[in-house]
């Protein structure tokens, strides 16, 4: 291995067998009996086998943040357990280097009846921590973690969200070589969450490299520099996080829309500026965005709705033909219809994608899905950072000359 | 508390067993036999206990073996070790009941710790290949619990093989007897355990030890699939 890779997944695969084995000598010697008396049934293991993972490969180096991402069944969870040792690849290499500490699930390691106190140097020892350590940094993971008042309660009295903040709290205080974090952050409440994150950061930053899966592509994209794609098994892409975040999402949009009828369909998404068609735009410029949707059956009214997400997949804002004070639209088969929407693009610089959805609002239900339906760049002014650009000015700077009528309007 | 009670438990159906027995032969108990019955009934206990927590040490805890990763021999040795505690608490019960019946202590004791490394070597072993075994076929529990409720009576814990005059070979035969026996004649009758039978015992144990590690190492892999 090259000096600063400490982690070398090589052609990995794993294979799982579907559905129920044998898991009591009840079934397995009556069936064995019956093979060799010659009479097979069917037999409930050949041929049901399936490939969780397929020749996944990939490196990472010391101090790196990786992302994993993924829909659910993809082979996430499986690679982080074929890392972890908790299993043994089907085939391939796997190299790991330094000192490992998982959160593959959150309070994995606690034991019920044991108190907070208790679990900490239980759940520390599993993570590798000596006791001495535990002790010098017990009262950070308590401090952490926000659960003082708790921490002599047994944890089966704790609710799902302090399981996770004491998890996470003693998995973050392990200070490993190589942290990997399976979708921790999706228990703890807004004010948790952004102390993970920060915690994270802090551990990146720390050196450590982190392997970090999630659903919330926000966290990913601000944690991970890099990312893998995985889809049923094998690598769809590797590399920057923008990029597989916005593969992952064309492939969802891809999903998405095969689920649904074919009898109502978005044909195009058209973004144009005040000049001409593109992708680049200034902040502030008029767009105007065109849809055109075609009927090709028994046609339901719909209203068009278009959102903007940025590029950590957050949405800007969303907007639709409901909200604008038009009616449903009803389309026989065979016709077309089209609609523009016309905005100004009061965004600050950065991309964003554009989404187009053909909604009905009384049943909830999305008839059509296209995102990205257009990615668009708008041009980086130093003003402001952020999604949206407000147009910020400053009407007053300097030093405060009279401080005595301020004073008066406080009293006021 | 508990450490004491089961243990008292065996230990005073043994007593019942043998006036039972004394009764139909005619001949009287003496203050050794229940000093024995004492001794075997407390190694019965510990070995048992370790078979039947053993069983349930891997099966019992699908997080740790799904998601963490640690030596999962940790989960069978850790169920010989309360055992082996509870045993500990438990041999209280041996000096009360010898300090009730004055029996003396001879230099045969050196014995009892060579005995009782052999019994645990064995049931370590045996724990290996019981808890992997319960994590691959869920009903081998039950299996070990019928085995260990009938064990006791092919297990010389509330009778001495020596009743049993020509068939006593076969009794021996079980890894168990001599060393139970063994304990037995070291700490109350103060002489020496039978040598070659000690012996068989120990290369069971050994063979049991290596079988143990060497098949539950090679199939710890397939653990966290087949929980």
């Amino acid at each position: 291995m090259a000096a600063d890779i400490v982690l070398r997944v090589e052609n990995v695969s794993k294979r799982f067998v579907r559905g129920e084995r044998y898991d009591s000598l009840r079934d397995l010697i009556p069936s064995t009996l019956a093979k060799l008396t010659g009479r097979t049934r069917s037999t409930p293991t050949a041929a049901k086998e399936f490939w969780a993972l397929r020749e996944v490969n990939f490196e990472l180096n010391r101090g790196e943040a990786f992302g994993i991402i993924g829909a659910n069944g993809a082979g996430k969870s499986t690679i982080l357990k074929l890392i972890t040792n908790i299993m043994k690849p089907t085939s391939g290499w796997i190299n790991v280097r330094g000192k490992l500490s998982a959160l593959i699930e959150v309070g994995a390691g606690f034991h019920p009846d044991l108190t907070g106190r208790e679990n900490i140097y239980l759940n520390g020892t599993i993570l590798g921590m000596r006791r001495a350590e535990i002790d010098r940094k017990f009262p950070a993971i308590v401090e952490f973690s926000g659960l003082a008042d708790f921490i002599d309660t047994p944890v089966k009295r704790y609710s799902t969200g302090m399981y996770a903040r004491l998890g996470f709290s003693v998995a973050a205080h392990v200070d490993p070589d190589i942290l990997i974090v399976d979708e921790v952050l999706s228990v703890g409440d807004v004010v948790f969450q952004n102390r993970c994150i920060e915690k994270m950061n802090s551990i990146i930053r720390g050196g450590a490299t982190v392997i970090f899966v999630s659903h919330n592509l926000r966290a990913i994209a601000e944690l991970c520099p890099r990312s893998i794609l995985l889809e049923h098994g094998k690598v769809r892409t590797t590399g920057p996080s923008q990029e597989v975040l916005r593969e992952y999402l064309e492939s969802c949009g891809q999903e998405g829309r095969q689920a649904k009828s074919k009898e109502l369909a978005i044909t195009a998404v058209r973004v144009r500026g005040s000049h001409s068609e593109g992708v680049a735009f200034n902040s502030g410029e008029k767009v105007s965005v065109d849809v055109e949707v075609e009927c090709t059956g028994e046609g339901e009214p719909f209203s068009v709705v278009l959102f903007v997400n940025d590029d950590r997949q957050y949405e800007a804002f969303h907007t639709s033909t409901e909200y604008l004070g038009y009616p449903a639209i009803s389309l026989k088969s065979g016709e077309r219809f089209t609609c523009t929407f016309e905005m100004d693009l009061i965004l600050a610089g950065g991309t964003f994608y554009f989404g187009v959805l053909l909604y009905r609002f009384n049943i909830e239900k999305i008839v059509d899905r296209v995102f990205p339906a257009a990615t668009i760049f708008v041009n980086t002014l130093s003003e402001v950072r952020g999604i949206i650009n407000p147009r910020p000015r400053i009407s007053a700077f300097g030093p405060v000359a009279e401080i005595e009528p301020a004073k008066e309007a406080i009293k006021q | 508390m508990w450490a004491i009670f089961l243990p008292a438990v065996i230990v005073a159906a043994g007593v019942i067993v043998r006036y039972g027995m004394s009764a139909i032969s005619g001949k009287a108990i003496s203050t050794q036999e229940i000093a024995g019955i004492t001794v075997k009934g407390l190694v019965w206990a510990f070995f048992a206990g370790a078979m039947r927590f053993s069983s349930t040490s891997l099966t019992g805890n699908p997080n740790l073996v799904t998601k963490i990763y640690m030596p999962r021999e940790i989960f069978p040795l850790a169920a010989i070790l309360s055992q082996l505690l509870d045993f500990a608490v438990a041999s209280v019960l041996v000096v009360v009941v010898f300090f009730l019946t004055r029996l003396g202590a001879s230099l045969q004791l050196l014995w009892v710790p060579i005995l009782l490394v052999i019994t645990v070597a064995l049931a370590t072993g045996w724990a290996l290949l019981i808890s992997a075994a319960c994590l691959f076929f869920r009903d081998v529990k039950y299996l070990v619990e019928v085995i260990i409720t009938f064990a006791i009576f092919i297990t010389p814990v509330f009778y001495d093989v020596e009743m049993f005059k020509k068939w006593s070979t076969l009794l021996l035969l079980n890894p168990l007897a001599p060393l139970i026996e063994g304990l037995e004649k070291c700490i109350v009758y103060g002489t020496a355990p039978d040598l070659p039978w000690v012996t068989y015992s120990g290369a069971i144990a050994l063979l049991s030890l290596v079988a143990g590690f060497y098949f539950f190492k090679r199939w710890e892999p397939a653990f966290a699939e087949n929980i």
